[in-house]
């Protein structure tokens, strides 16, 4: 077990590239109500955001056209659509279009049960657009290599974090048998699920691998991905995204392309995410995960 | 309250030095030619698609680029006159603008997003959001330290994304001036129609200081030259468009002719035969530029 959350992680890691690397974050109301869960440093370098969706991402763009590669917070996923457009726009199309580049590092928070426009995943729209960096770390190790990979390339990236994650402390490795019924390809807060899932599961007997899927692009169709798929022959990739156009059946797509095996997705209904159950709509969860499974295994 | 004197300095072109008329003409003489070129490609369909002309508009770039020659540039859609002006090759332009790759973008981005670093100029265009670039102009002053000038439209001047950029650069005192390249149209709805307010009102309210005058472009360069060492500022001018919005095309005359103003200006001051030198010299570079049997070997048809 470890011991550092991924929260503690975010934090050293802003703190290192505010203090040592001349880097910035930008965001609003940073400093307020528990410093973004925690997540950022209490040190110089930190620039509040009046309340300027779109030209706080602007802003957030211009300075990395300028070399100081900015920490731009987005505290609700669902203000992506707001603060798209210089993002998507600009940021992302520069590189192909004159040959510069604007990497911006966009800490895109998203959540659950907190009604129609703070509960929304959005790395989806994000994977549609050409010039992006997109992937979803849930451990402190993988923020940690995202943040590595953000530095070596010269791409806006988009990091699609989950609340659910903050106070994890564990890795989460890949499980895969032998001799499995079924494979699990998880994003986001689904991996945790799935995991609960498979570990119910197998107490019916019924063994699933989970593969966790931290990159979302590029996407790459590693044997990683394609092997336990090849011997179980049938799986289901689940994410926290709205299931129409999604994440998941986008990857669901070029998993069953390149194998020829069913590969079912599993997100989240074409409905509103309202504030009070029953109609959250919620990420799937675990028990949801095992009622596909079941349903796809026809037990 | 529009008109081609408003707030024009008396006297001021004449109080102006001589190689600075004359330079700021040249500039005025490169756009105007250029773009004629521009036309005649369109004509002769090497140029299939429509382009976004600075004619009529050229004293801002002229005037602006030199006052302020080392700024950093956040330029809007309607940018031929910006790059030529601040000293970009007219053959990469002309290249981007067929599609070359030689092009200043390699011929990838074309008339509205035309992008420049290097001679010394750091000109980075927008991608056809109008005003997108001014909250990027803002960032790069924050992100560096260094000045920038960033061009829109009183169309722009309308986007949130703009005026809270301008706020922003207003609260952290960032070294952005903002011209805004007034010519009372967004399209062809005239800002009467559009709006009930007034942008240089709304600058200074956020504590910058604020001019509006028309394009004379000695006054422009006076004004620049008082307000760079203000930054924060915001200067509205107002200007003609020649042609469209995008393309070619014309609905009349425009309401004043500022390429004929300064030409009459440096006639009456007696500096008709270097003006009419220097607009013969660069008609003929622009001749040569976008002679027709070149294109036909550059597009190998």
């Amino acid at each position: 077990m470890g011991s550092r959350t991924v929260a503690e992680t975010i934090k050293e890691i802003t703190k290192k590239h505010l203090t040592e690397n001349n880097g910035l974050l930008l965001g609003e109301s940073i400093s307020a109500v528990g410093w973004v869960n925690n997540t950022v440093p209490d040190v110089s370098g930190i620039v509040e955001l009046p309340m300027t969706d779109i030209a706080g991402a602007g802003i957030a763009v211009g300075i990395s056209l300028v070399g100081r590669r900015p920490i731009f917070v987005i505290r609700f996923q669902d203000f992506l659509i707001l603060n798209g457009s210089p993002l998507i726009f600009y940021a992302a199309k520069i590189k192909e279009l004159h040959g510069r580049s604007a990497p911006v590092f966009v800490r895109a928070i998203a959540s659950d049960g907190l009604g129609p426009v703070h509960s929304g995943v959005l790395h989806s729209v994000f994977m549609h657009f050409p010039g992006f960096r997109v992937c979803s770390p849930m451990t402190p190790k993988e923020y940690e290599a995202v943040w590595d990979d953000y530095m070596k390339h010269d791409d806006p990236f988009i990091c699609s974090e989950h609340r659910a994650s903050y106070q994890n402390t564990e890795e989460l490795p890949d499980i895969v048998y032998d001799n499995a019924d079924i494979t699990l390809y998880a994003v986001s807060l689904c991996r945790f699920e799935a995991v609960k899932a498979a570990s119910r599961l197998l107490e019916e007997g019924i063994k699933c691998n989970v593969v966790n899927l931290l990159w979302l692009k590029p996407f790459v169709l590693e044997q990683r991905l394609i092997k336990p798929l090849s011997q179980t022959k049938k799986g289901i990739v689940v994410d926290p995204c709205h299931e129409i156009s999604g994440a998941a059946r986008s990857i669901a797509y070029e998993l069953s392309q390149a194998t020829g095996h069913c590969v079912k997705a599993l997100g989240i209904l074409d409905k509103t995410k309202c504030l009070c159950a029953p109609l959250q709509n919620k990420s799937p969860d675990a028990q949801k995960i095992v009622s596909v499974v079941k349903e796809m295994l026809g037990n | 309250m529009r008109s081609k004197d408003l707030g024009v300095i008396k006297d001021i072109a004449k109080r102006t030095v001589k190689d600075t008329s004359l330079e700021m003409f040249r500039r005025m003489c490169l756009v105007r030619h250029f773009e004629q070129g521009v036309l005649n490609a369109g004509q002769d369909k090497f140029l299939t698609y429509q382009v976004y002309l600075s004619s009529g508009q050229e004293a801002i770039p002229a005037a602006v680029s030199l006052a302020i020659p080392n700024f950093m540039i956040f330029t809007q859609h309607r940018c031929h006159g910006t790059y030529l002006s601040y000293g970009g090759d007219p053959v990469k332009l002309r290249d981007e603008l067929l599609g070359l790759p030689s092009g200043t973008s390699g011929g990838r981005a074309g008339s509205n997003c035309i992008q420049c670093h290097e001679n010394g100029i750091n000109m980075f265009g927008h991608h056809g959001l109008i005003g997108e670039n001014v909250p990027l102009g803002v960032g790069a002053a924050l992100g560096s330290g260094n000045p920038v000038v960033c061009f829109f439209g009183d169309g722009a001047a309308e986007e949130d994304y703009v005026f809270a950029a301008m706020g922003f650069a207003a609260t952290h005192k960032l070294p952005v001036l903002f011209v805004c390249e007034d010519n009372n149209l967004s399209i062809l709805t005239p800002v009467e129609v559009r709006r009930s307010w007034n942008i240089s009102e709304i600058a200074r309210s956020f504590g910058m200081q604020t001019e509006d005058i028309s394009d004379d472009p000695w006054t422009i360069y006076a004004k620049i030259i008082e307000l760079k060492n203000k930054l924060p500022a915001f200067i509205n001018i107002r200007t003609c468009r020649q042609y469209w919005h995008v393309g070619s095309g014309v609905d009349g005359p425009p309401e004043w002719d500022r390429f004929s103003l300064v030409k009459e200006e440096l006639e009456s001051q007696g500096l008709e035969g270097k003006a009419e030198s220097i607009e013969k010299n660069i008609k003929e570079q622009m001749r040569t530029l976008w002679d027709p049997e070149q294109l036909l070997k550059l597009l190998k048809r």
